[in-house]
């Protein structure tokens, strides 16, 4: 696993911890009160950290090989997934996992954005980049929902949209564009959840939703900071600056009313519990869907147009 | 050509600027009377090139224009009612640097943002209108461009009328953050309820028009018209050779190019561009 500057203190402590516990059985010595000093120490340290992370921090976290993906969640909170696959036109994205499934006995359609937990795997799901055929497999499988009254969850994590030459030629911005339009209409609930990196376009496609949650460290923003950095201050190398004035942390999003909820992580992440951070998940989305589905379908989808048509700042002069 | 050079040799006086070319075809109307243009090297006089609506009649290449202008070929004389007229932007998320650039920009521009929204008359047929600018920063879409774009779709909307929108647009404005992001989803929105109350939606896809705008209302279109080799895409050239490490093929992403893999309806050059709308709005009417 990699550490992260800031992690380097508690990683550090967390060696020593464990010699000291190693010690202890090799020699037979009571080293308990000490080592729970130290644990106790490493808590704090921890707790505070986690609570101060700059947004350069949190860009690391949602981006780590470790982080739990999509389907490591998908199958701790659903019962009886079916993936399935295709677009009906070109052909099926693996950077896109979607299918039916139940949860606690409801029906519903999860469509999720799925990065690799290896370079193996991250090259099969093409880094969680999706193609035009995966936002149109996304749609077919949202319309499908929709036929069905099914509630929709979208599982958000991407760096961004594929820029490629076959993902232009097949239409990125229609296919994106047309998602939009239709989710906006979309006669069924949909919630969108940001689990690691929401990038551009490429995860709006996917979150105009009911509601738009985020995890506690996921990011969401207009542009990688790296290609912020490289088109404002000209120079890539500031991303970590850019990170910061760009406003792409949950906590920053929340204030601007552009999501509606943050889901606390495990303390160290989510990639430290992933049991504790599913059970999470599915304990806010029993709230929300019981709530959605009870909704007027005309009363959702006028909520859902303001909560959109809403965001903006603009000012007026008289 | 050659008496054009001569010409040219001795009145040190007549200045000769470029005009356009693949990279940069901002409309700068020169101080001079003549203009060359930079695609086929034509030596065009002003007035000649005014009368072709900014096109250069010997290679059909379109020069970009500004909104105005473009409203002066597009509407009837006379019947512009502007919309939202004084609206400007915010700084969202405080981005450092960004009140003053905006400042300036107005100032240079004379524009007080990327798009010029409002209704009038095309061949005596009413429509709702909305004209993106990339003269102001590079037409990119924030608070206000959203803004503008959905209040005039949602007006078109409530009174049952068409919405024609010109797109020229390098993206989202970066400087405002998730909120550009979020204006994508905005006039998409408004867009799915133009649309299921059974208007008229056209877009004119000008150069350039790429990124968020690409990937919102301007794809949305019941009918998709492009000028003549306008650039049209997702993402930048740039970004998909770095991604790709290798040259991308002539032609791509320009309006030519969408026409032949099926994302566009028409491609039309900008001397019958308001008879096509005229016609298009009369089948509809």
């Amino acid at each position: 696993m990699v550490t992260l500057p800031f992690e380097k203190h508690m990683c550090e402590l967390k060696v020593k911890i464990d010699e000291l516990k190693e010690l202890s059985i090799d020699q037979n010595i009571d080293l308990e009160n000490e080592i729970r000093q130290m644990e106790i120490k490493l808590y704090n340290m921890q707790k505070k950290s986690y609570a101060n992370l700059t947004a350069w921090d949190k860009v690391s976290i949602a981006r780590r090989v470790e982080r739990p993906t999509a389907l490591d969640y998908i199958n701790k909170i659903f019962d009886c997934f079916v993936e399935l696959h295709g677009d009906r036109y070109y052909g099926d994205d693996s950077a896109i996992v979607a299918g039916i499934a139940l949860f606690n006995d409801i029906p519903v359609t999860v469509i999720a954005q799925q990065k690799g937990n290896n370079t193996k795997e991250n090259i099969k799901r093409n880094f969680g980049m999706p193609s035009p055929e995966g936002y149109r497999k996304a749609l077919r499988l949202m319309k499908q929902a929709e036929k069905f009254k099914r509630p929709v969850i979208c599982l958000i994590d991407t760096p961004g949209a594929y820029c490629g030459l076959g993902a232009e030629e097949r239409g990125q911005g229609e296919a994106i564009a047309r998602n939009l339009m239709s989710m906006s209409t979309l006669k069924t609930p949909i919630i969108s959840i940001v689990i690691g990196e929401g990038g551009s376009g490429g995860a709006l496609a996917m979150a105009v939703a009911d509601e738009v949650w985020m995890l506690e460290h996921a990011i969401y923003s207009i542009l990688s900071p790296e290609g912020f950095a490289s088109i404002l201050y000209k120079d890539v190398s500031l991303a970590k600056e850019a990170a910061i004035s760009m406003k792409i942390t949950a906590q920053d999003l929340i204030e601007f009313g552009v999501i509606d909820r943050i889901i606390k992580e495990p303390l160290g992440g989510a990639d430290t519990n992933v049991d504790e951070m599913a059970v999470s998940i599915k304990r806010n989305l029993e709230e929300a869907i019981g709530r959605l589905i009870c909704e007027p379908i005309e009363s959702l989808l006028t909520k859902r147009y303001y909560k959109f048509r809403k965001i903006g700042k603009v000012v007026e002069e008289i | 050509m050659f008496e054009f050079k001569r010409i040219f040799q001795k009145s040190k006086y007549i200045e000769v600027k470029n005009l356009g070319n693949d990279g940069d075809k901002k409309p700068n109307i020169p101080s001079g009377m003549w203009v060359k243009c930079r695609t086929c090297g034509k030596i065009i006089y002003i007035k000649d090139l005014e009368n072709s609506i900014m096109t250069c009649e010997n290679c059909r290449t379109h020069f970009r224009i500004g909104s105005k202008d473009r409203l002066y070929y597009t509407l009837d004389e006379g019947t512009f009612i502007e919309y939202d007229e004084f609206m400007i932007s915010d700084n969202p998320i405080d981005f450092e640097g960004y009140t003053d650039k905006l400042e300036i920009i107005r100032n240079k521009t004379l524009l007080n943002e990327a798009v010029l929204t409002g209704e009038g008359k095309i061949n005596g047929q009413d429509t709702i209108i909305a004209v993106m600018d990339s003269n102001f920063m590079m037409g990119s879409m924030g608070s206000v461009v959203g803004e503008k774009i959905t209040r005039a779709i949602e007006k078109a909307t409530d009174n049952k009328k068409p919405i024609i929108i010109f797109t020229a647009s390098g993206g989202a404005r970066m400087q405002e953050g998730i909120f550009s992001l979020m204006q994508m989803a905005k006039t998409s929105a408004a867009i799915a309820r133009h649309n299921e109350r059974g208007c008229l939606y056209i877009t004119v896809l000008t150069d350039p028009t790429t990124g968020g705008v690409t990937a919102s209302f301007a794809m949305l279109g019941d009918i998709i018209l492009s000028e003549p080799n306008a650039l049209i895409g997702f993402a930048g050239k740039r970004v998909i050779e770095q991604t790709l490490k290798q040259q991308l093929p002539e032609g791509f992403q320009r309006a030519e190019f969408l026409l032949q893999k099926g994302f566009i309806d028409k491609i039309v050059d900008r001397k019958v561009m308001k008879d096509t709308l005229s016609e298009i709005l009369k089948i509809h009417s």
